[in-house]
């Protein structure tokens, strides 16, 4: 059963990875991080469930905490990126290089 | 006796006599130019309180039984650190008390006439508050009770003396003549250092009561060491061979500095050490003789030097150098010598400041000119400095009845009895002393005028005379009035008492021939300066001439072996650092910056970049886990 839930999250992580990587739109790379996020919790839980232990809950619980927080920062970026360069491209956002 | 009973003396108040002057130098250099109408004459006062209050005290001291002549007053504990236990504290006892009446009394002269010689110089306010920093300075190192505290003064009154003769700052030879003098007495104080670290791992203390009481459980290779260690200490501070180069320089400063300074006060501290340091010498008979050839080497090479100098200034220099030689003989005889080292200082520092400031009012008189062979003929013009000044030649060639006939002559006695082969080359410095001093006085005051041109002599204000007077009078009646008693005054402090206890000379062969000899010298130097006096230096002189016109070539020796090889030390660490060091360094620099310029080229600015950066470090961060795991 464990097994399954592990599959899962690796799929859904490995989609969350290749569309980090590929796509251009901000909020899509920002929700496949979150995706990738979900993909650990997921398995924390599952594992946490296998071994009937609660530390792998408590982990997810942390993530959770984690994201939020990170998803209003990121948010606030992408809104003020918008508003000022009025584009959502990641590609556009290349000023910050050496 | 009645004197004492009436007074209230208070041996605590004796900080007093130190911090009188170093307070009001303190209020002249911080106040500023507020003080420089009235500062000079706040100056003076400072060493005549000082010398009012240290009157007090040696009639007091006077008063009292022979035993109880010692008063020992703690300040403070200066350093507490573990088992170490340094107490700050005072020491008056004979031989202190007797150089607080000379540096306070001549002190108090040398500001009195200062009045007068610096009255026309802009940084006057500065000259005296040096000068009181002086005094205050000089006291402490012969009223401290351990060689610590001794130290402080010790550097302070080379500090007042680097001050002083760089006073005229604006000249490049002042400003050097102050830094050598710093820099030779920094080997000698580093020789006092040594000592005094010794001192205190052996006694674990400085104390001279300590010291002396310790002195005899030291054993002999520790005494000698100890010994040379003063022994050097003290050939800085008294520019004794072979750190004897500063002070000839040292004449670059204002004359009063000359006569209070380097004559009659701070260069005569090195004596002062040796016969504190009696118990440590006494211990070891290799550093006494040690002191005592030192003493006789100086004596000649000054007399020497005196002989061959056109610088009025530089022959007393010469002859302070010489007069000192022949305290430290006597302080390296032992115990029979240390009264008349010490009554030898007391009348030089009488007599040589009087010539020293009769110099001054020689060069007042003509412009500041300091060859002796533009003068000539001033005693006409000049009739109190030359009988002053006479009185103060009378006394050094030891005439009879003058100060420095019975001091010298006690040690010129006392060196035959100690080693032979000494005494001969002292009676032989008497005989060159006696003929430079008389070249002096008739290149000076006697023959044709050689004045320049637009120089009219003219005698000085009462202000720097009657300084002259008094020094004079010390000059003529300093050996009578001190010879009954000093040796018996001294006895507290370790000198044997001589057999010579009356105002009276005692008549001896030595006396005797000494006696013939300075007269051979002064008919000597009559016979061949009472001609004419060529007006510009001869250049073709005797090869002994041209070596005491270079001083003996002190400076060259110092140059070969000292200047020279630290300046190819220098030059080499400077070319170790220009060739090897900065390009290394730089190339380092340069090297990071071009590993920074191709580094940078990752910095793409795309995130998907530093996405994809992350990612393959993490791939690469499991497969080690993984791997680990495995192996």
């Amino acid at each position: 059963m464990t097994s399954l839930y592990a599959v899962l999250a690796v799929i859904l992580f490995t989609i969350g990875l290749i569309g980090f990587l590929i796509r251009r739109n901000a909020l899509v790379v920002f929700m496949c991080v979150e995706l990738m996020l979900n993909a650990c919790n997921l398995l924390f839980v599952a594992f946490s469930s296998h071994h009937g232990v609660l530390d792998g809950q408590m982990a997810a619980f942390f993530v959770m905490v984690v994201a939020a927080a990170e998803v209003v920062i990121g948010l606030s970026i992408i809104v003020m990126i918008t508003r000022t360069r009025r584009s959502t491209s990641v590609d556009a956002e290349n000023v910050l290089k050496g | 006796m009645m004197v004492s009973s009436l007074m209230v003396t208070d041996f605590s108040l004796v900080w007093m006599l130190i911090a009188i002057p170093a307070v009001m130098a303190g209020l002249l250099l911080s106040l500023g130019k507020v003080t420089n109408s009235f500062g000079h004459f706040l100056a003076t006062l400072a060493p005549l309180a000082s010398f009012t209050l240290a009157v007090m005290y040696f009639l007091d001291l006077w008063g009292k039984p022979v035993g109880e002549r010692t008063v020992d007053i703690p300040l403070y504990t200066w350093i507490s650190s573990g088992s170490w236990q340094i107490e700050a504290g005072l020491l008056i006892d004979p031989l202190s008390i007797l150089f607080v009446l000379l540096i306070t009394g001549v002190g108090s002269l040398i500001h009195i006439y200062s009045l007068g010689y610096m009255a026309h110089d802009p940084h006057r306010r500065r000259f005296f508050a040096y000068l009181n920093l002086f005094i205050a300075a000089m006291l402490l190192l012969v009223l401290a009770n351990n060689y610590l505290v001794l130290f402080v003064g010790w550097e302070g009154v080379g500090l007042a003396s680097y001050l002083l003769i760089s006073f005229w700052q604006e000249k490049p030879s002042a400003a050097a003549a102050g830094k050598k003098a710093f820099i030779v007495n920094r080997v000698g104080d580093m020789g006092l250092l040594i000592a005094a670290f010794t001192m205190l791992a052996m006694f674990s203390s400085t104390s001279f009561v300590d010291v002396s009481a310790g002195a005899d459980m030291l054993s002999p290779g520790w005494a000698t060491f100890i010994g040379i260690m003063l022994l050097v200490g003290a050939c800085g501070k008294s520019a004794q061979v072979p750190l004897q180069s500063w002070l000839l320089d040292a004449m670059e400063g204002p004359t009063p500095v000359s006569a209070l300074i380097h004559a009659a006060t701070m260069v005569t501290a090195g004596v002062y050490l040796v016969v504190r340091s009696g118990a440590i010498f006494e211990q070891s008979p290799i550093a006494q003789l040690a002191v005592a050839i030192v003493g006789t080497v100086t004596l000649l090479v000054g007399a020497w030097i005196g002989c061959s100098k056109d610088d009025i200034k530089k022959v007393l220099a010469g002859s302070t150098m010489s007069q000192i030689g022949y305290m430290m003989l006597a302080a390296g005889i032992g115990p029979a010598g240390y009264a008349f080292a010490i009554f030898h200082l007391l009348t030089h520092g009488f007599f040589k400041a009087n010539m020293f400031l009769g110099a001054g009012s020689v060069m007042h008189a003509t412009n500041d000119d300091v060859d002796m062979r533009h003068y000539g003929a001033l005693r006409q013009v000049l009739p109190i400095t030359f009988v002053t000044f006479a009185m103060g030649y009378l006394a050094i060639i030891g005439f009879p009845m003058f100060a420095g006939f019975y001091s010298k002559d006690h040690i010129i006695e006392a060196a035959f009895h100690g080693q032979p082969i000494l005494g001969v080359l002292a009676l032989i410095g008497a005989g060159v002393t006696a003929f430079y001093m008389t070249r002096l006085m008739m290149m000076t005051f006697f023959g044709q005028s050689r004045w320049r041109q637009g120089v009219h002599p003219h005698e000085s204000p009462a202000v720097m005379w009657i300084p002259l007077v008094f020094l004079a009078i010390g000059s003529l009646i300093g050996g009578m009035a001190l010879n009954s008693w000093i040796g018996s005054w001294l006895a507290p402090i370790g000198a044997e008492v001589g057999e010579h206890t009356s105002w009276l000379p005692a008549i001896t062969p030595i006396g005797l021939i000494t006696m013939a000899v300075v007269g051979c010298g002064v008919a000597l130097g009559w016979l061949l300066f009472k001609k004419d006096i060529p007006d510009t230096a001869p250049q073709k002189v005797s090869i002994f001439t041209t070596i005491g016109r270079n001083d003996l070539f002190g400076d060259v020796v110092n140059d070969y072996a000292v200047v020279k090889p630290a300046e190819l030390l220098s030059r080499a660490v400077a070319t170790t650092d220009e060739k090897g060091i900065t390009p290394g360094i730089e190339g380092f620099g340069r090297f990071v910056e071009t590993l920074g310029t191709k580094l940078r080229v990752i910095q793409n600015g795309y995130v998907r970049t530093y996405g994809l950066t992350m990612v393959i470090g993490i791939v690469f961060l499991g497969l080690f886990l993984l791997l680990s795991r495995l192996v």
